[in-house]
């Protein structure tokens, strides 16, 4: 029965109801919660020279994303060069290089260790890798039931509930980034950590580089100094060849890169 | 572990997430719907071409072919992390993707496969209705047979002389209709893998057109070989009690020999036109040796060499070209050939599948495939060996029963139901 003392309640309650999404909206500053399309479209810059392949950025995506530290597989992780004087190229990425690269030993799986002596190398430098949220994604072309979209950001997402687990794109993607998830055991990639972008924040591997090698910005924005690096300066993507237009943009990128 | 890492050994410098995902029952998967598109194939060239050497296997060929049709699409459900989603491919079909048109050209096939079933058998099922309806204090066995018939005529009991030429005609207007759908359905399994623009041993135009000729050669060569097996099962069941079958062993002997001989020309065509795209597309890959080939050449030339060279194209395609070719064909000379045809067909799919997965997207790193022999889990167990053998004998059990509906020989009368 409405008598005065619930009439007050109900309305109190109302009242905090209504007020709390303005005070979220309010709070969260310049990233709104549900961007409409041609507001925003997220593209990353990886600026090579600065890594040192320390793996803070693979233990934060790790941890915030839930992947199994134990496992190889990782949604972004990074990769080690090593170029010697007689121009081979000897690369790894152990264990995605979640604990950094701690040994001068090259990791070539069922070959064992390779070492190389600090006099034979001519170069050597660490290049960080994900998704390339591509403006023209292979992996969301061939899914067959559409559980892979891309958003109206840009960023290519994966839905749980209803991906089936045929592994297409895992084999459609030039870049190697997805795998199944051991738990869910359906296709499982970056996503620009959307869930941090829609709260306000910073995907956890830009958060966590101590470098300042890893940045998101909005490409729509003219004044994002993602957009702005992207633009004035000499940036490249990985495997051009392959016409899917990858978002991900690298600086001081080197011919050895695969 | 994640998923493929048990099976997968990895060398040099590969990408953490890569691993073989798309492991044995992906390399059954086009072997069978090449099965059913060859047999398909098989029955509609003496439906539609007119070719009479061929109309004992014909028939047998298109009722194999509904068997083997159903077995198609099981890889890829023992395939699918989420098998009880599969359906989801039909429900929300993604059309840009390939697979996708997979329930449509099935559904497609099988609607075509089953309708002239239906107007081949339909006087059998006549026949058999109106005997069984006339009959007194039927056994529940036999109430069953003549339900199933009764419901397998459709309602359609004229089977006056015009009525049956008009079966044939219909049934030489879905053969005629059947055969690009048959090629359309494999080719189609061969755009799956051609058009993964991110795997360079398996991105070419050319792959669907490989995959349907070596489709026509798997598909015949399992039917000779069934109808040989069958055929040898009817003359040991001759020799013991010659009463119970209208036919001599010797009429026998002399029809399979013939058969036999007819079809082998046609395997002998497909076989060459198969190993010459084949050929064609590695001569091709070597001559412009874009990016990919120093790694492709690896993989071709060293690494997977005895199973290219050795397993698919010599055992599986010289060695049994030669043996159909030297004159005198014999029956076990015909069962030695088909058996390594057929050996031949599934090393190019495993090939094909496992092949390209060989090399790592790096192209500086390298995957081998441990195929799972002993299970040790569900996963282990259905993309190993046990899943991949269940695959290959399925066909056989659902033609057991469907040939006890579908007699596939003329005198099957007298084996009776």
């Amino acid at each position: 029965m409405l008598n005065r003392r619930n009439f007050l309640k109900y309305t109190l309650a109302g009242a905090a109801g209504l007020a709390v999404p303005a005070g979220i909206k309010a709070s969260t500053g310049t990233a709104p919660a549900e961007p409409k399309k041609g507001d925003t479209r997220w593209i990353f810059l990886v600026d090579s020279t600065k890594c040192v392949g320390c793996g803070m950025c693979v233990k934060a995506c790790k941890h915030e994303n839930e992947i199994q530290y134990d496992l190889s597989v990782s949604r972004t992780w990074v990769e080690r060069y090593v170029v010697t004087k007689d121009g081979k190229v000897h690369a790894d990425s152990p264990k995605a290089a979640r604990d950094g690269f701690t040994s001068q030993l090259i990791d070539q799986g069922h070959h064992g260790m390779e070492t190389i002596k600090p006099g034979d190398i001519a170069k050597a430098f660490f290049v960080p890798k994900l998704c390339n949220h591509c403006e023209n994604p292979a992996c969301v072309q061939v899914c067959p039931v559409g559980a892979t979209y891309q958003t109206k950001e840009g960023v290519v997402l994966v839905d749980r509930t209803w991906c089936i687990g045929c592994g297409y794109c895992i084999m459609a993607c030039p870049y190697g980034v997805r795998f199944f998830h051991p738990v869910y055991h359906t296709a499982e990639k970056c996503t620009f950590c959307i869930h941090r972008l829609h709260a306000g924040l910073k995907p956890a591997c830009v958060e966590a580089c101590p470098f300042g090698a890893r940045k998101i910005g909005n490409r729509l924005d003219p004044n994002d100094p993602v957009t702005r690096t992207v633009l004035e300066d000499k940036v490249q993507v990985l495997k051009e060849e392959f016409g899917t237009k990858p978002q991900v943009y690298y600086l001081g990128l080197s011919m050895e890169v695969k | 572990m994640v998923h493929g890492e048990i099976w997968t050994v990895k060398e040099l410098f590969t990408y953490p997430n890569e691993f073989i995902y798309w492991s044995v029952q992906i390399v059954m998967y086009p072997f069978m719907t090449g099965l059913v598109a060859g047999a398909f194939v098989l029955s509609s060239l003496y439906h539609v071409f007119g070719i009479k050497e061929l109309k004992d296997i014909a028939r047998f060929a298109l009722v194999f072919s509904f068997a083997l049709l159903f077995v198609a699409p099981m890889p890829i459900m023992l395939h699918l992390q989420h098998p009880f989603r599969g359906i989801n491919v039909i429900m929300t079909s993604h059309f840009t993707s390939a697979i996708a048109a997979f329930g449509i050209v099935f559904f497609a096939y099988a609607a075509i496969v089953a309708s002239e079933l239906w107007f081949l058998y339909r006087k059998h099922f006549v026949d058999n209705a109106l005997a069984l309806r006339q009959k007194q204090d039927k056994t529940s066995a036999e109430q069953l047979w003549y339900l199933l018939y009764n419901t397998l005529t459709l309602g359609a009991y004229d089977v006056s002389a015009k009525a049956l030429h008009r079966d044939e005609k219909a049934i030489k207007v879905l053969a005629g209709a059947g055969i690009p759908v048959a090629c359309f359905l494999h080719g189609y399994a061969g755009f799956i893998f051609g058009s993964v623009k991110a795997n360079a041993l398996w991105m070419t135009p050319l792959m669907p057109v490989i995959f349907i000729m070596s489709a026509i050669v798997s598909g015949i060569a399992l039917c000779m070989l069934t109808y040989i097996v069958v055929m040898e099962i009817r003359k040991i069941l001759i020799r013991r009690s010659r009463k119970r079958w209208e036919v001599t062993l010797e009429e026998v002997k002399g029809v399979e020999v013939h058969v036999v001989k007819m079809t082998s020309r046609y395997l002998i065509l497909f076989l060459v036109l198969a190993i010459t795209l084949e050929l064609l597309d590695l001569i091709f890959r070597g001559y412009t040796a874009v990016k990919s080939w120093d790694v492709l050449r690896s993989v071709l030339f060293e690494r997977d060499f005895y199973d290219i060279f050795i397993m698919q194209y010599g055992i599986g395609n010289l060695v049994p070209l030669i043996l159909f070719l030297i004159p005198g064909l014999t029956i076990r000379r015909t069962v030695i050939g088909v058996l390594l045809v057929l050996f031949g067909v599934f090393m190019m799919r495993w090939n094909v599948v496992i092949g390209g997965q060989a090399f790592s997207l790096t192209f500086a790193g390298y995957m081998h495939y441990l195929l799972p022999i002993i299970p040790h889990d569900w996963e282990t167990f259905k993309e190993g060996l046990f899943g991949a053998v269940g695959i290959l004998l399925m066909p056989y059990v659902l033609f057991y029963f469907i040939a006890k509906v579908l007699p596939v020989f003329g005198d099957a009368k007298q084996e009776g139901h």
